[in-house]
């Protein structure tokens, strides 16, 4: 769950702080998308940062895994940044997909929506559009191929350089 | 005159593609004294360079040139540019298959006369049977080094293997192990055994699968009597006023033109490629393609009636640990029509990697279902559905009507519905899957839809009658004698069993052929 919080340019974790937020938080501070409890900030080029917050809640609320930090959600959408730089068109996609789903969910947009099943319904409306498919279908390389979280899923990855499993627990299983 | 040879040498035999049917007629010929040009359209990795890495390792090695599909098959709908998961290198699909090497029952020579006719079907019998290959396929075993032939022992079963046959023997099949498999259990043929790596598909850095990138092609260039060009893309195959073919037109790696000429042409490109060839071949002579009086190339697209089942359990299994294809189950194997469908099915391991598993175990899915599943992946056990699916002469290989590669020639379109013999199986062998994991205590198990093909067959069919099918039972085409097919495409029928063996069996068979016709000068 991302909880955003909307600061004004260059506000400080000691700032932030003072006005008694806890937990894990996501700060818009000028172009960037701003996590200052974690010590990750994301800048935007082409989307507004408001929009890649709730590209990273979507994303999120697409592939739930609790497990998994805000960053690697942030990191698997970054790509919408990059490509709408360069494609008015990708530009317009997202940027109007983004509208769309905070007019759906009403007061507050899409990411007022405290609870996972109010969004999920938002989408679930919305899930054969171009726009969700463009989000959901990077997200499947985006989210699932970044190496670092392959440990989280007891995914060991490559193996050849370790002389594969042969001497490694190819046939380890003890409960059948 | 040893290789590497002339554009305009006319006496050598030129082959299109360098896999399983192309690498191994090559090496044949070439061990015969005969003059080789294999033209490949990828380019050559050795196994030093692959990688242990599923997206990067199928940018490397996969066929990813646009293609179209259209029918009601579900991969038309999650794939829709991504009919096959085959290669674009040099050993072709026998870098990347994963080593099953099962002979062809005696009754799939003969569906038509076993199953009879069934409606919507387009059954026909092989014009050999069983025995006519059995020698050959003792040949091919013994050149592949398959496990549980020629005294080689099976391979060690790893967990997913394990967990299979657990189930399977508490289900009560009778037929359960380690495979028949092209991967050495013990290092042999100057190759190392299985390390147990988990990469099969990804090219084994081993090289304990076999592979004709290690074994054919380079023996078959010892020779000096074999040629393997890559990155040539054959683009159109000429001929002569009387027919006959006289060489090929291929983009080279610059992207230039050439001609290669030739006394003999096989088309070994799979079973896409090869008919998107012939077709592409037209001429006046030959208006609906070459080899093609018949209308039957590109029909009877098959693509074995496929599905995986995953299932996940209390405690950990590491499947993606060793041999991808651990294991088999063959007791539904038979053909047995009380079950409702004709023909059968072998369940083998398999295993996916997180990368891959995010991609496939449920194409389009997504929220708390899908990922509560990937949440438990190293509890996961897997195995995958290979069964005969029924020939329709409606399910065929086209050249798109507008869509063109760089070279100008038309990408290929894959049309595929489902006959309902084959939903009957698929639905059969999602529910015996799921019996072997719930005699072990799975709890959750998932039907998992078809990958792209990765077992494309019968395009350019081998037949008795030059009516019913493209090739006699030797591979070469009923119109043109000196224009041969020699992979997959030519399979009149898929049978159950995973078609590398065969593949490779029939072009053993087809290169005694070839050099026998050769001394007659009949071709």
């Amino acid at each position: 769950m991302v909880t955003i919080h909307e600061g004004r340019p260059g506000l400080s974790r000691r700032e932030l702080l003072k006005r008694g937020s806890i937990g894990a938080l996501l700060v818009i501070a000028g172009n960037a998308v701003i996590s200052p409890e974690n010590a990750w900030g994301l800048e935007t080029a082409a989307l507004k940062p408001e929009t890649m917050a709730t590209l990273i809640q979507m994303a999120r609320d697409i592939y739930p895994h609790d497990q998994l930090a805000d960053k690697f959600y942030a990191v698997a959408v970054k790509s919408h940044d990059e490509q709408a730089g360069k494609d008015a068109k990708h530009k317009e996609l997202i940027e109007a997909g983004i509208a769309d789903l905070d007019k759906r969910a009403g007061t507050g947009g899409y990411r007022g929506l405290g609870w996972e099943e109010e969004r999920v319904a938002v989408l679930k409306a919305i899930e054969t559009t171009p726009f969700f498919q463009a989000v959901r279908g990077g997200l499947v390389v985006g989210l699932y191929n970044q190496k670092e979280i392959w440990p989280v899923f007891g995914y060991e990855g490559e193996s050849y350089s370790k002389g594969g499993y042969v001497s490694r627990g190819f046939d380890d299983i003890e409960w059948l | 005159m040893a290789a590497p040879f002339d554009l305009k040498n006319d006496d050598v035999v030129v082959i299109i593609g360098s896999g399983a049917g192309g690498g191994t007629l090559g090496n044949e010929l070439a061990q015969k004294g005969i003059d080789v040009v294999i033209l490949e359209a990828g380019g050559r990795y050795e196994y030093d360079d692959f990688i242990n890495d599923e997206w990067d390792s199928f940018a490397q090695l996969a066929w990813k040139d646009m293609r179209t599909t259209s029918g009601d098959w579900r991969v038309a709908k999650d794939f829709p540019n991504l009919p096959a998961w085959i290669v674009k290198a040099v050993g072709g699909t026998t870098t990347h298959w994963a080593g099953a090497s099962l002979r062809l029952q005696e009754h799939e020579f003969k569906t038509l006369t076993t199953y009879g006719k069934i409606e919507g079907a387009n059954l026909l019998d092989w014009p050999i049977t069983l025995a006519d290959l059995e020698p050959y396929y003792a040949k091919a075993e013994d050149k592949m080094g398959v496990t549980r032939t020629n005294d080689i022992p099976g391979l060690p079963g790893n967990n997913n293997f394990k967990v299979l046959k657990a189930g399977a023997d508490k289900f009560g099949y009778k037929e359960c192990h380690t495979g028949r498999m092209a991967i050495n259990s013990q290092p042999r043929d100057d190759r190392n055994s299985c390390q147990q790596t988990g990469f099969c598909f990804q090219g084994c850095k081993w090289g304990a699968k076999w592979s004709t990138l290690y074994t054919e092609i380079p023996k078959g260039e010892a020779t000096g009597h074999l040629e393997v060009r890559p990155n040539s893309m054959v683009i159109k195959i000429n001929h002569d006023a009387t027919g006959k073919v006289t060489g090929v037109v291929y983009a080279d790696k610059d992207g230039k033109l050439q001609e290669q000429k030739a006394r003999i042409v096989a088309v070994a490109g799979n079973s896409i490629e090869s008919p998107r060839l012939l077709l592409n071949s037209e001429s006046s002579k030959y208006p609906h393609g070459l080899a093609n009086s018949s209308g039957q190339v590109g029909r009877n697209y098959m693509r074995h009636t496929t599905g995986s089942v995953y299932a996940i359990f209390d405690k950990p299994v590491h499947m993606y640990r060793g041999t991808t294809m651990a294991g088999i189950v063959r007791d539904e194997a038979r053909n047995d029509p009380s079950r409702g469908f004709v023909g059968g099915y072998e369940l083998e391991t398999l295993a996916l990697g997180l990368p891959f598993m995010a991609a496939f175990l449920n194409p389009g899915g997504w929220g708390r279902s899908f990922t509560t599943a990937l949440d438990h992946y190293d509890h996961m056990a897997g195995l995958w559905i290979v069964g005969e699916d029924m020939p329709r002469a409606e399910n065929r290989v086209t050249l798109h009507a507008s869509e063109k590669d760089p070279h100008g020639m038309p990408v290929a379109n894959v049309h595929f519905d489902d006959h309902p013999n084959d939903t009957a199986m698929r639905d059969h062998a999602y529910r015996q899957g799921a019996a072997i994991y719930d005699a072990v205590g799975a709890t959750r198990v998932f039907p998992t839809p078809p990958y792209p093909s990765t077992h494309n067959l019968g395009t350019n069919r081998m037949s008795e009658n030059p009516e019913h099918g493209v090739v006699n039972k030797h591979g070469q085409t009923h119109d043109i004698k000196n224009l041969f097919v020699s992979d997959g495409s030519q399979f009149t029928t898929g049978g159950a069993e995973n078609p590398t063996l065969t593949i490779v069996t029939l072009a053993i068979r087809q290169a005694d052929y070839i050099a026998k016709q050769m001394a007659a000068k009949t071709i």
